[in-house]
């Protein structure tokens, strides 16, 4: 099994097929979209290849330390940004193959008219923390 | 076995070891491990005297636990002079529990945890899955906890205000996973409630209860939010309501009132309106009145305002906002609504799609950018 974190941007990903900000959507294009999603989480729950998922807020601070006895400087959030994340969803597969179909069925997540965004998810592999348990047979 | 009935025991039991001269974070480990075993053998077996029953098995644990530990061996000699448990006594060490568990060195975080597992004897799992952090790491936040008030004297009087925020804290967690924080914040304040007789904790009792009367109508089936304007009042718990109403009245006719008192009572005459249109704006508004008085927090005007824009129209409510911070948490909501109703539905949307960008939970969002999309699309479909 490998673990796979799917990334939502706000910002920073290439422009989806079917790309309508959400507040333009009606009402119950937006239900069945979050209904979409739930259902997504669910079924892989059920399969046994869900870890967690996340959402997180579109602004946020860049903070970095200011030597001793300072407080650490803020600033942000930084308009020219290239890329902002929305969320992730982490999933446990037994192949490659298998993350990127999970990934091509979240992205036909339901939008704008009822048809699927087509968006654009990040798949990043996790590097694990551990060797495997068979030794590197090179020096 | 009713596990709530068996976790109401918890501080009684633990205040009893206390008393016998354990030291508080010794003894809640080793009620702990009693509650454990309790829930392993009553099904089988149930003891004639619960409360006596788990007194004696968390003693036992406890010298056990104190025995093993070599580098303690004086204070075993000591302890081992102790009377032999006998019947649990009457004196009741509930209400000491709760001072020392929100103790004003804790941090909210610490004195919900160690309030969760020593007054309400839920397990350091079940509390991690309800916060939704790692086991390990509700353990360290409990165990320190336990360290920092290691020091505090048991039988100091402790502050009342203190115990309610902390309450209110688990209550506003609402529940997720396996662990209802709502109904384990509402046992625990009534709880509290039986062990003093003071406005404010009957006011957070009957604030909570009314609360918590609405939660099955305040969820759509598909998970979204539905407003208190549009909700199916029929789904209220009816029996609730009329307990946190009868709560309420006796806590105000002591005539000392708090925040959380004036707060039931803008929920008791939200609750107390059979249809939305009928909801007492103005003595809400009156309510909101002296709840500035009381706080004068910027959240408390806030809704303030909301509450004058439905008693003297929208306008009215938009000047009340003009002295508080835009930047307070869902302000730009409250703006959208008013200059909804106020008709200006292009602002409102705009504001709606603004305010959602801005929202502290998913729920809150999709909310709003529903709000936005119902304006947005509006005969242009």
């Amino acid at each position: 099994m490998a673990k796979y974190l799917l990334l939502k941007h706000y910002r920073g990903a290439p422009a989806a097929v079917n790309d309508v900000p959400m507040d333009q959507w009606a009402p119950e294009e937006i239900t069945a979209h979050v209904q979409y999603m739930n259902d997504f989480a669910a079924r892989l729950e059920k399969t046994g290849e869900y870890v967690d998922s996340q959402a997180l807020s579109p602004e946020g601070t860049f903070v970095r330390y200011d030597g001793e006895g300072r407080p650490p400087v803020t600033d942000g959030p930084f308009a020219e940004t290239k890329d902002v994340i929305a969320g992730w969803m982490v999933i446990d597969v037994d192949s490659y193959e298998r993350a990127v179909e999970l990934a091509g069925e979240l992205s036909a997540a339901p939008g704008a008219g009822g048809k699927p965004i087509h968006e654009w998810l990040e798949l990043r592999p996790f590097l694990g923390t551990h060797s495997t348990t068979t030794e590197c047979t090179f020096k | 076995m009713n596990e709530v009935l068996l976790r109401s025991l918890t501080p009684s039991v633990l205040g009893i070891l206390v008393r016998r001269g354990a030291d508080f974070a010794a003894a809640e480990d080793a009620v702990q491990e009693a509650l454990v075993e309790a829930v392993r053998v009553w099904p089988d077996d149930p003891p004639r005297d619960p409360k006596g029953w788990l007194v004696t098995v968390a003693w036992r644990r406890f010298l056990d636990a104190t025995r093993a530990d070599t580098a303690r061996r004086r204070r075993e000699d000591r302890l081992d002079e102790e009377p032999a448990p006998g019947p649990a006594p009457a004196t009741d060490d509930t209400l000491q529990l709760y001072f020392l568990c929100a103790h004003p060195s804790l941090t909210p975080s610490s004195a919900v945890a160690l309030t969760l597992r020593a007054v309400g004897g839920l397990t350091t799992r079940q509390i991690a899955q309800a916060y939704l952090v790692p086991e390990a790491t509700m353990a360290q936040r409990i165990s320190r906890a336990k360290r920092t008030v290691s020091g505090v004297r048991f039988d100091q009087p402790g502050d009342v205000a203190t115990v309610l925020r902390v309450l209110y804290l688990v209550f506003n967690e609402g529940y997720s996973g396996d662990v209802d924080l709502a109904a384990e914040a509402i046992r625990l304040t009534r709880q509290l409630a039986a062990a003093i007789d003071h406005p404010e904790v009957a006011g957070l009792l009957a604030l909570m209860l009314l609360h918590h009367a609405r939660r099955a109508a305040r969820t759509a089936p598909d998970g979204s939010l539905v407003p208190l304007a549009e909700q199916d009042r029929g789904r209220w718990d009816t029996k609730a309501i009329a307990e946190g109403v009868t709560i309420l009245q006796l806590a105000l006719n002591r005539d000392e009132l708090g925040e959380f008192q004036a707060q039931a009572a803008i929920a008791a005459l939200h609750a107390d309106a059979p249809a939305a249109e009928e909801t007492d704006w103005v003595q809400i508004v009156e309510w909101y009145d002296e709840l500035v008085g009381l706080t004068d927090s910027p959240v408390v005007r806030l809704n303030r305002a909301v509450a004058v824009g439905e008693a003297d129209g929208p306008r009215a409510g938009l000047a009340a906002l003009a002295a508080l911070d835009d930047s307070l948490p869902r302000y730009t909501a409250v703006v959208a609504y008013l200059h909804e109703r106020d008709g200006d539905l292009r602002t409102a949307a705009r504001l709606y799609a603004e305010a959602a960008h801005k929202a502290p939970n998913l729920a809150e969002r999709d909310h709003l950018t529903r709000q936005a999309a119902r304006l947005n699309t509006r005969g242009s479909l």
